[in-house]
């Protein structure tokens, strides 16, 4: 196999550039499953209460769109492996992500002709990327499993726990290789191969929680199988030799792809442009315009309309399954403040979307910092734009991008939620409200990473996405931690009202967020203007 | 003011690492100006430092009578700039780019514009990434050389032009000095610099070693002698100003510095010259003897 010569060389280069970045991945999805359990344990003993809080959650369709459909039982691992189900996404995130990283990214920066020239055979660089990943999930699972079996649970049930994890990521390490063959840019294989997982989710997710007539559709895509192993109560080992041949199958298409194409080159012949600017592109507005539209379009379609018809969609059906559930209704209340079923719903669904869309605005900040680093920065800045106005554009749409995606989702959900109600004009105003709301914390995180990217410009991408990871963990499993309400208030999203609901809204907190935010994006301008450019 | 750069003693260190120590550079308005240095001396942090991009630790720079830090943008709609690996936005074709940089300098020329995609045969409506390297170059210099700039810094701006793109670049800017740009060349391509440059200035390790004209600079190298000689060259090899003599028994080959060049020419017809060629420096072994540090000398 001369394609493959040199893979061990690259898989050694791939573990010197990932020496940080990997282990503290690996580390945190390791520990997380291990310190839910342990919280878990102490907070609900025994069987009893673990079932009841499994039904008390399960009742919510916003819990079975997030982690598949509830345990059989309520032993610890099984609970376990369900509640913590967010874990699998994550894991196939991060496949995809590294794997991109080390071909297409490459690629694109033209390192990996400098290597192609040296002996390397033909296959080896994306072989590498895949055997990488994968080496580094099946630690992951192996970590899981052994943190599980500290907590005292069943060791086969363990480590298929441990397994489903490994796979999720070994599944869209595939799926990454996959769309890294097919773009010519790394920012669009990313968006194909994060847009599959998306649908994935949204898939099974639609499955588990519609079951009846839709409920084949939980078991329609490779990733739902890894729902389907249930740890600990079914342990169905066969369906790991399902995902491998289907990441096998993926890996090998891979391989094809890349032996016919050109290095560099994509699957589709790039089209010709215009061959004069058209009048827009004037100014670094014009610029930023076009180097954000993409994005935001996608956001706006993916996550405004396509997530505003599932949210307001189900929001009827809901809210119904949670009046019918006290203890649901009460464990709500106290996070949510006393309001009705629906409206809990709807704040909840959008608090989900502002995370979602912090995102975007995290990375559309970064974008200044691609364009630095990428030294296309320098002709800009050196044309007559002085450094503010080149920021501006780009601020303009990590700022304003989110709150038009969030002004999206709150509307279409409007819509769906209003018509299944039948009271269009009360419901389309209360939701968009309820989106909107969120903005400070969103706002607050893109002003951060504003800040990181003025002051510590090669920091800046980790400041940003561990700061939304922070925010994530805290929401997600925070309370299940017992954290002190000190850490809790950490996250930004947490001093958020909930909305729609009471008529008085406390202004206090939100005013507090926004002068944060707008501080910290000064902060970094500050910053900005001083500093050398390019920082590389 | 008839200097349109102006830098003393300039001083810019990137953590440990020096990476200007005190340059000196200044050029003439009117002037084409070669900017030489071996690899990492610091020819791009000075042009940068001129942009106003990069702030100095310490001297001062004046650029077309302001201060390219704190005048930065006003100072940019005089000049142009051109680096020597041009980036281009993957999803912007060349003739965008091309009118966005004009437009963000206050306009182009359009007839220029026209002129230079004819001139260096370039197909303005290819994407970012699907440029070659040179073309990538040539969206660059097109994008410069199109505005009425005072200034132009150009940062190796060659790298990766064919020969007869190169040619079309001597002929272009030797058009534009006509018209009374200024030029500031940084670049590795020495037929490019003797071909443009009124005069140069070479800095090795942030420092400014050598300034002035091409043949200023040609006094201060040696000047290679071949001769036959009718009786041994004895004491030849002592005279102040003979380097490496070689004595293969009725030849000799030895450099002479230029400021000797008469005195030993005198020593050499005592000994009977049958035959004599002798070799002007080239500007290669110029450069190189200024290129080589200490340890390689
Ligand atoms: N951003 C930076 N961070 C750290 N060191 C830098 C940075 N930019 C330049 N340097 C260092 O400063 C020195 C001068 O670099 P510079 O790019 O100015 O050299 P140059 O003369 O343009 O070289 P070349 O002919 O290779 O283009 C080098 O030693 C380089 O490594
Ligand atoms: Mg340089």
């Amino acid at each position: 196999m001369t394609s493959l010569t040199g893979t061990g060389t690259l898989i050694r280069l791939i573990l010197r550039r990932d020496r940080v970045l990997m282990p503290i991945w690996m580390l945190c999805m390791a520990l997380l499953p291990m310190g839910l359990a342990s919280g878990t344990a102490s907070l609900y003993p025994t069987d009893a209460g673990r079932q009841g809080y499994i039904d008390s959650l399960a009742a919510s369709p916003i819990m079975l769109l997030f982690y598949g459909q509830k345990p059989a039982e309520p032993s610890l691992g099984a609970l376990i492996f369900w509640r913590a189900a967010t874990g699998i996404v994550i894991m196939g995130l991060i496949g995809l992500l590294v794997v991109i990283r080390h071909t297409r990214v490459e690629e694109e920066a033209g390192r990996r002709e400098l290597l192609g020239s040296a002996v390397v055979g033909r296959h080896a660089a994306l072989a590498a990327a895949v055997l990488t990943v994968s080496g580094a999930s099946l630690v992951v699972g192996v970590l899981v499993a052994l943190g599980m079996i500290s907590q005292q649970t069943p060791a086969p049930g363990a480590f298929a726990m441990g397994l489903a994890w490994a796979f999720a990521g070994i599944l869209y390490a595939a799926i990454g290789a996959l769309a890294a063959q097919l773009t010519t840019g790394a920012g669009a294989a990313r968006g194909i191969a994060g847009a599959l997982l998306g649908l994935d989710f949204i898939l099974r997710g639609t499955g588990d929680v519609a079951a009846g007539g839709l409920s084949w559709l939980a078991w329609a895509t490779p990733l739902s199988w890894v729902y389907k192993v249930h740890a600990y109560t079914d342990d169905r080992w066969w369906l790991f030799a399902l995902t491998a041949a289907v990441a096998l199958v993926l890996v090998l298409a891979a391989l094809r792809l890349s032996a016919r194409r050109d290095v560099g080159a994509g699957l589709l012949p790039p089209r010709l442009g215009p061959a004069a600017a058209p009048a827009s592109l004037r100014s670094p507005f014009g610029l930023a315009w076009r180097l954000h539209r993409g994005s935001l379009t996608g956001w706006t379609i993916g996550l405004g309309v396509v997530g505003g018809v599932l949210f307001g969609g189900v929001a009827k059906t809901a809210s119904s399954l949670l009046e019918g559930n006290g203890q649901l209704t009460e464990i709500m209340e106290r996070i949510g403040g006393k309001s009705v079923a629906s409206d809990i719903f709807i704040g909840g669904s959008m608090g989900i979307a502002a995370i979602a869309v912090a995102a975007y605005g995290i990375s559309a900040a970064l974008r200044m910092r691609t364009e630095e680093a990428a030294l296309r920065s320098e002709p800009v800045l050196s044309a007559g734009v002085g450094r503010l106005r080149w920021a501006a554009g780009h601020l303009a749409f990590a700022l304003l991008g989110p709150t038009v995606v969030m002004a999206v989702t709150g509307l279409v959900a409007g819509l769906m939620y209003g018509a299944s109600t039948g009271d269009v004009g009360r419901e389309v105003p209360r939701v968009i409200g309820a989106a909107l709301v969120q903005m400070p914390a969103v706002w607050l995180l893109t002003g951060l990473t504003v800040a990181a990217y003025g002051l510590l410009p090669r920091l800046s991408p980790a400041v940003g996405w561990v700061a939304l990871s922070v925010c994530v963990l805290l929401g997600q499993i925070g309370a299940a931690l017992q954290l002190d309400q000190i850490v809790l208030d950490v996250s930004p999203f947490t001093h958020i009202p909930h909305l729609p609901g009471p008529a008085d809204v406390p202004v206090t907190p939100l005013l507090v967020l926004t002068v944060l935010a707008a501080g910290l994006t000064a902060a970094g301008l500050a910053a900005l203007r001083r500093r050398d450019i390019p920082v590389t | 003011m008839d200097n349109a750069i102006s830098v003393v003693g300039l001083t810019k260190s990137f953590g440990q690492a020096k990476a200007l120590d005190g340059l000196d550079l200044t050029v003439a308005r009117g002037e084409v100006h070669g900017f030489l240095g071996p690899n990492g001396a610091g020819k791009t942090t000075t042009i940068r430092i001129l942009l106003g991009l990069l702030r100095a630790d310490g001297g001062t720079a004046t650029l077309l009578g302001g201060d390219p830090w704190r005048d930065a943008v006003a100072l940019h709609r005089r000049l142009a700039y051109v680096p020597g690996d041009v980036t281009l936005w993957p999803n912007l074709s060349g003739g965008e780019v091309i009118d966005l940089l004009g437009r963000l300098r206050g306009g182009l020329n359009a007839q220029k514009r026209k002129d230079l995609l004819e001139r260096f045969d370039l197909d303005p409506r290819k994407k970012g990434r699907a440029y070659s390297k040179g073309n990538r170059q040539k969206v660059g210099l097109i994008a410069a050389l199109a505005s009425d700039v005072e200034l132009l810094l150009l940062d190796e701006p060659t790298s990766g032009l064919d020969p007869l793109m190169e040619e079309v670049f001597r002929q272009v800017v030797a058009e534009e000095t006509r018209n009374g740009r200024t030029v500031l060349l940084s670049s590795h391509i020495l037929s490019e610099v003797e071909a443009l440059c009124d005069r140069v200035s070479i800095i090795r390790l942030g420092r400014t070693v050598e300034t002035g004209t091409l043949a200023e600079l040609r006094h201060l190298t040696r000047t290679h002698i071949t001769a036959e000689l009718a009786t041994p060259p004895n004491g030849l090899a002592q005279l102040p100003g003979v380097h490496d003599l070689k004595a293969d028994g009725s030849t000799v080959r030895f450099q002479v510095d230029q400021a000797e060049l008469d005195a030993v020419l005198r020593q050499l017809t005592t000994h009977g010259v049958r035959s004599l060629v002798s070799q002007p420096p080239t500007l290669e072994e110029l450069f190189l003897r200024h290129y080589e540090t200490e340890s390689q000398r």
